[in-house]
């Protein structure tokens, strides 16, 4: 099945339960009508709240620039004594 | 590591790299020790000379451990996989990059991950423990952490990072994969592993670290926010 398709089938299934609590009247007609926009809401908040803690984890690796630097200069000392063309960039 | 008898087969798409490319093969054949492998050099005729230094790194390492196969101007990532995949003889196949932010000294990680778990492609991630990036604003991290949600939420593609390029692949695999695969630049590698993840293919994770690139000039454009979305929207209806 296409992914969309599955997307679609929930959001189906999640508008078939609204429907349901507005001709059951289980909860007030009033608080009802307004679940979608907290739906909205709730969805919006997700998506921010996982970028703020993505970024606020975010994994960074700073000594790993200076390991890189110490290859490179491995690397570049090994290769001109092999004759190969490493001059400089 | 027990004896690994696999034949690995790395292609290195590279387009003015000649710098990066003499680094990133000392650095293979220093971190691969005890492994069959070769690497496939896929340039896409560089002016700056890369093809001059990888044939003079031929000399040091041997004709047969580093092939270069040219083709004359740029064409593309995702061919560029497919015209090296013509050439591997390895029964696994692991991509990178020339540009010295995926490092070698990962592969063995990469390959002791397949051998522990039999799976059919191994990804890189930057995004948990013992993984990160380096040289990124914080606007390139709001970016890439909102594209990763908005991807995490809309694909349930099962892998936490869906643009690393950095990844080992079952040689079958990759062929199935990459026949199946349209898209262009980096959201070619988006569409790869949400493929293989759909196609019920077994993926592991490694974590890798990410520093930005030192020498040369980065190659993303400026409309790479929009061609994501484009990409987004492709997979949620192809997938």
């Amino acid at each position: 099945m296409k992914h969309i398709l599955k997307i679609i089938a929930l959001l189906v299934a999640v508008s078939a339960i609204w429907v349901g609590l507005l001709e059951t009247s289980l909860i007030p007609h009033s608080h009802t009508w307004l679940l979608p926009i907290y739906f909205v809401v709730a969805l919006g908040c997700y998506g921010l709240l996982m970028v703020g803690i993505g970024l606020m984890r975010f994994p960074t690796c700073p000594q790993e620039a200076i390991l890189l630097q110490k290859d490179i200069s491995e690397a570049r000392e090994f290769l001109i004594q092999r004759g190969v063309d490493v001059g400089p960039d | 590591m027990e004896k690994n008898k696999n034949k690995y087969s790395l292609i290195i798409p590279t387009y003015n790299e000649r710098l990066n490319i003499a680094l990133i093969v000392y650095l293979v054949f220093k971190h691969l020790r005890d492994v069959e492998f070769e690497i496939i050099v896929v340039d896409d005729g560089s002016p700056d000379g890369t093809q001059d230094v990888v044939k003079q790194l031929q000399q040091v390492y041997g004709e047969d451990r580093i092939l270069l196969r040219a083709r004359p101007r740029k064409l593309g990532l995702g061919t560029a996989y497919s015209h090296g995949l013509k050439h591997a003889s390895g029964e696994f196949v692991i991509i990178m990059d020339a540009d010295l932010s995926h490092h070698p000294k990962y592969l063995p990680s990469f390959i002791k991950k397949q051998m522990e778990t039999g799976a059919s492609i191994v990804t890189g991630t930057r995004y948990v423990k013992g993984g990160g990036v380096h040289g990124w604003t914080l606007m390139r991290k709001l970016t890439s952490r909102g594209a990763n949600v908005l991807a995490q939420t809309l694909l349930w593609p099962g892998v936490s990072d869906l643009t690393g390029s950095f990844r080992l692949y079952r040689r079958s695999v990759l062929e199935d994969v990459i026949s199946s695969c349209v898209s262009k630049g980096y959201v070619f590698q988006m569409e790869m592993i949400v493929r293989a993840s759909r196609k019920g293919y077994h993926i592991e994770e490694v974590p890798i670290t990410f520093v930005d690139r030192v020498y040369g000039i980065s190659k993303l454009g400026g409309s790479e926010i929009v061609e994501y979305l484009k990409g987004l929207v492709y997979l949620l209806l192809t997938t």
